[in-house]
């Protein structure tokens, strides 16, 4: 079971309160009708299903109830970091140096 | 009593003796005495019959990796387990056991003639044999398979005991209390960490047990051993015996199992057998030390065999010698000090045949010393003996020629290729490994957890390196939780460390296509198996294993491994690095559902929502069912009815006088705050904005992919503020759209999402006298059909509660549905009932609600649609705000396939004899006498009699329905096709004139 850092309660809990909510990033479009049916097809059901880092939303069900973002490692499982909804997509290079530096000693 | 019983030795204690029975015959155990060992001082080594084979085969080893010895263990009615390790299993007065996968008898087997016809059972024969021809998979394959699948034999009765759960933290969790566990322990907890020691045995000590000889800083093993477990005690150190780590998961979570009865002559009434530790640790180290290997070669299964550190260990922990002639095999060190100690308690040591041309010279001295024989440079080729070994053919080995075998006589065979660490639990954490081509195995290498390895499940041998290791990482654990931490060093004496050599099969001078050399004994796979799936093309070891099953029963590999491996990889020409390790999975050792299950089991499944009126609803005899997590009243049976009487009974009573039914679990979400419209304009089909206070409206929940998600009544009470009504199944899935919809699209919006189900009882009346009953309940409010038409909504007093009221209806007639703070539920319901007397009034249930909602075609999402299915598609498009510039769903409604021909839409179904009722879920044909596979056209969705429509009546989804009205179409039947005639959905008053009272 993963810990998740709760950015808006800035606790790190168990996952057993969170949910997942797919793919970070994906804001509906300001006015639908003027998009084309494969754009729409495309907001709808196209992910980068990425192996690796992902970004990703979720939810802090059984808490403060706040969507956040998640960038999440597809391959170890292993959260890189969480934000706040309203904050900027963080740099995955920086992420990763980061990452890298705290990786179990040995 | 017995004969290999060694008086005074060991652990077990030898003035308590035990009786228990195994296959029906009663034998003489100690106390501290596993099945195994207490078999094996009877004389007893065969314990059970090989899955595949059927051959006779006693235990390889002491622990819990035994993959042959496994048995059935019976604690009177219920408490059946089959494939436990009988040497796991400790004995107590009156355990019953019994042998596995023998028929009639575990001497004389039938299934044995697998045994013979052995070339047929090859690698992958289930691929091969079981192909063709396809009209022998009933009557041949299958029962065939069946018959043979499995271990053991199911428990048939349920589970009467009870199994525990809990969360532990913890700083520093060890695994394994052995000499490296004990001191890291010292070290973790001298330096102020809580600290946590789990061991799977009955008691702590690891190879201590075993090793009794050595000294450590001057005093006997065991002596430390007790004074060492009294210190850890004095620290705080939580030490667990027969507890498991079976798993370990992300970010230092280690599910442990304790088992705390299955030990126990009489266990504490309701105690439970098992609890799980779900444990989270700041650090964990993993000391699980080392598993010994076997050597491959023709008949290295008979019973006798066994591993030599596991015969070492039946006499030092248990008090056994495991026979009295005995010869070693082996390829490493550690086989010689069995040898010794066997010879020391009175085993003739027939020879010690080692694989090495030189082994170590204080080892051969020693021997000589012993006048035993030794056979360096020597290969074994095969055995004979048919229940119980009788002797062991050995052969020289000169410059890779294997010269002429002798026979020597013998009643057990030891044997060691070498010993692998034990990091299943770092596998798990997907922690890498990498070969050392020193000691021939994988070791760990790059670490992914806060986790350190100690001893010699780091591939360092022997008791003080181990316990030297253990004092160093226990240190490093201390030290990267910020103590500060030394590690003690220890002196050993006659300690044991050793060193040998890794073989694939053992050479032979004979036809090595006829040896039957086991590598995984419990899956009956052979070296011969292993060469057959290279040479027919598998590469990968992860293809090797599935085509063979080596590595896949319930030991999981522990001894078949890296025998596996170094076979794999010589017949694909690799080394093993480029081969690699097929992966370890959790649990560690097979674990019990009970374990798992924990507190969840029975009424504690799952949670039971129960509504504040479901007391009255159980008191007044109705027969419930379960919907979402609630349980709901199905229907209220009256003397003698059955359920279709009681159904049509409510039916016909609420649609003549007065029916009541409890919508309390009805999902209600408050939505408030300036922006209250313009959110629910975004989010639901309907328009709201010209919605007046005071009015209701049906809304329309769909997805942005343009399919129904829910629906429900939404009252406006005021400007700002909405009362929503979700589906009973569908409120906390509503509540999170909502929110996510609000809080990650339109964060500018003013609006305040709060659940209230649970806030409301919600009980809903209908039928011609509905206003009659309610109208001297209401304070405050003219609910005449003028001043209170349908579709209306007001606060006022009920009954003396403040309430909600709406005037609704989802049966078609008069209805309201009074909400009244929960607590206040059953009173509320009680008065009503009281005075619905003179009405004849009808309690009803949630059948009832189907059949009469289903006579006026109102849809139950979930039930009539299916996520595929858009508004036009249930014929709901009137539903649309189509002038509003957007709402959740709008755009994909123009989507091309949303809008195509064909579609399946919702429609009625009459069935042509006017009496047939169709099963919900049927399938819908246009032509019975299409070749089979039919197209099919659709399915019913609801089905029921229904007596105001005088016939049975469904609710079906067809491709292009809405324009096949009037159509004949066909549900084939198993045992008939009936045909039915597409209609509109309603059934009854189609002019909606009941609703005007
Ligand atoms: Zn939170």
């Amino acid at each position: 079971m993963l810990l998740v850092h709760c950015p808006y309660c800035d606790e790190t809990l168990p996952e057993l309160e969170f949910t997942y909510g797919g793919e970070a990033h994906i804001a509906r479009p300001e006015n639908p009708a003027d998009k084309t049916d494969d754009e729409w097809r495309d907001f709808l059901f196209i992910r980068t299903n990425v192996k690796g880092p992902h970004f990703e939303r979720w939810r802090h069900a059984h808490g403060c109830g706040r969507f956040f973002n998640a960038v999440r490692d597809t391959v170890s499982d292993r959260f890189l970091t969480t934000y706040k909804a309203d904050a900027p997509r963080p740099d995955l290079a920086v992420l990763l140096a980061d990452a890298s530096m705290k990786e179990p000693s040995k | 009593m017995t004969t290999f019983r060694v008086p005074g030795r060991g652990r077990v204690l030898h003035n308590r003796p035990v009786s228990f029975t195994f296959d029906g015959m009663t034998y003489q155990g100690l106390e501290g005495d596993t099945v195994a060992s207490a078999l094996i001082a009877n004389g007893v080594q065969l314990m059970g019959r090989s899955f595949k084979y059927h051959r006779p085969r006693g235990p390889m080893a002491a622990g819990s990796e035994e993959p042959n010895a496994l048995i059935g263990t019976r604690r009177g009615k219920g408490r059946f387990e089959p494939n436990t390790r009988a040497t796991v299993q400790e004995i107590w007065n009156g355990l019953e056991t019994n042998s596995q996968n023998k028929y009639p008898s575990l001497k004389f087997d039938v299934g044995a003639i697998n045994d013979r016809a052995y070339m047929l059972f090859s690698a992958g024969f289930y691929y091969k044999t079981f192909m063709w021809p396809r009209s022998f998979w009933d009557k041949y394959y299958e029962p065939f398979i069946r018959a043979a699948a499995g271990l053991g034999v199911s428990p048939s009765e349920p589970d009467p005991d009870n199994y525990a759960s809990r969360y532990l933290h913890t700083d520093v969790l060890i695994i394994g209390a052995g000499p490296a566990g004990l001191a890291s322990a010292r070290a973790a907890a001298t330096a102020g960490l809580r600290v946590t020691l789990v061991d799977e045995n009955s008691e702590p000590g690891g190879t201590l047990l075993s090793e009794p000889q050595a000294q450590i800083d001057g005093k006997p093993a065991w002596d430390w051993l007790s004074a060492e477990l009294d210190a850890l005690t004095d620290l705080g150190v939580r030490i667990m015996t027969r507890t498991t780590a079976i798993g370990y998961y992300h970010q230092n979570m280690i599910a442990l199992c304790q088992k705390l009865a299955d030990h126990q002559e009489k266990p504490a009434e309701g105690a439970p057998r098992e609890r799980m530790w779900r444990v989270r640790a700041k650090q964990v180290i993993l000391a699980q030390g080392a598993l010994e290997k076997p050597l491959v070669f023709d008949g290295n299964d008979r019973p006798g065999v066994m591993l030599a550190g596991s015969a070492q260990t039946y006499l030092n922990r248990y008090g056994v010698r495991v026979g009295n002639k005995a010869v070693i095999v082996t390829s490493h060190d550690s086989a010689w000090y069995a040898a010794f100690d066997l010879a020391s308690a009175g085993t003739q040591i027939e020879a010690i045949v080692d694989t090495r041309p030189t082994p170590n010279a204080d080892l051969i001295k020693e021997a000589a010393a012993r006048g035993i024989t030794v056979l360096p440079g020597h290969t074994a080729t095969g055995t004979s003996g048919r229940l119980r070994i009788k002797s062991v053919r050995v052969n020289k080995v000169e410059n890779g020629k294997v010269l002429t075998a002798r026979n020597i006589s013998c009643d057990s065979l030891l044997i060691c290729g070498g010993w692998t660490p034990t990091l299943h639990l770092f596998s798990h954490t997907k922690g890498s490994l990498k070969w050392d081509d020193e000691s021939q195995t994988f070791l760990p290498d790059r670490i992914t957890e806060e986790c350190q390895i100690a001893g010699a499940g780091r591939g360092l041998w022997g008791i003080a390196s181990a316990l030297n290791d253990g004092a160093v990482m226990g240190a490093a654990a201390a030290t990267a939780l910020g103590k500060s931490a030394t590690a003690q060093t220890v002196t050993v004496t006659d300690d044991r460390p050793g060193t040998g050599e890794s073989h694939t099969e053992l050479p032979t001078d004979l036809d090595p296509g006829k040896a039957r050399a086991f590598v995984d004994y419990q899956n009956d796979v052979t070296a011969k198996d292993l060469r057959l799936a290279v040479r027919e093309g598998m590469r990968s070891i992860e293809h090797v294993k599935r085509y063979t099953t080596n590595g896949m029963a319930t030991d999981q590999g522990k001894m078949s491994n890296i025998n596996g491996l170094n076979i794999a990889a010589d017949a694909l020409g690799k080394k093993q690095p480029e081969v690699g390790l097929t992966t370890f999975r959790p649990p560690y050792t097979p674990t019990s559902f009970g374990a798992f299950a924990g507190y969840h089991k029975g009424e504690h499944f799952e949670v039971t929502r129960k509504t504040p009126i479901d007391s009255w609803a159980e008191e007044n005899g109705a027969v419930f069912e379960p919907v979402s997590l609630w349980r709901r009243a199905w229907y209220f049976p009256k003397d003698g009815e059955d359920m279709d009487a009681a159904v049509r009974r409510e039916c016909r009573e609420t649609r003549k006088s007065l029916g009541m039914f409890d919508a309390s679990t009805l999902g209600k979400i408050e939505v408030v705050g300036p922006d209250a419209v313009e959110f629910m304009n975004r989010m639901y089909t309907n328009p709201w904005t010209k919605l007046a206070p005071g009015r209701t409206r049906y809304g329309l929940l769909l997805g942005d992919d343009g399919f129904i998600r829910d629906d429900g009544v939404i009252g406006r009470l005021s400007d700002d503020r909405f009362h929503i009504t979700t589906t009973t199944g569908g409120a906390a899935r509503v509540l999170n759209m909502m929110e996510d919809y609000l809080q990650t699209e339109w964060p500018d919006l003013k609006v305040w999402l709060t659940s209230t189900t649970e806030q409301w009882s919600t009980i809903a009346l209908n039928g011609p006298n509905a206003r009659n009953l309610i109208e001297p309940f209401v304070e405050g409010l003219d609910i005449s059909d003028a001043a209170f038409p349908h579709m209306s909504i007001a606060e006022c007093t009920f009954a003396g509660f403040p309430a909600r009221l709406f005037r609704v209806s989802f049966t078609g007639e008069l209805g309201f549905e009074i909400n009244v703070p929960a607590r206040h539920g059953r009173a509320l319901w009680e008065k009503l009932f009281d005075a619905g007397q003179k009405y004849d009034i009808c309690t009803y249930g949630t059948e009832t609600m189907h059949v009469l909602r289903a006579e006026k075609g109102f849809i139950i999402v979930g039930q009539d649609t299916d996520g595929t299915v858009t508004p036009y598609d249930a014929g709901a498009g009137w539903a649309i705000g189509k002038n509003k510039p957007d709402f959740v769903g709008m755009r994909a409604l123009n989507r091309p396939d949303l809008t195509a021909e064909g579609r399946k839409q919702l429609v009625g179904l009459l069935t042509e004899d006017g009496t047939s009722k169709l099963e919900e879920g049927a399938q819908i044909v246009l032509d019975p006498n299409q070749p089979i596979p039919m197209k099919m056209v659709g399915h019913v969705t609801s089905s029921y009699h229904s007596d105001a429509a005088g016939r049975p009546i469904a609710l079906a989804l067809v491709e292009g329905g809405h324009g096949k009205t009037g159509d004949t179409v066909y549900i084939p039947m198993p045992d008939r096709t009936i045909k039915a005639t597409i209609t509109g959905t309603t059934f009854y008053d189609p002019e909606g004139a009941r609703l005007k009272l």
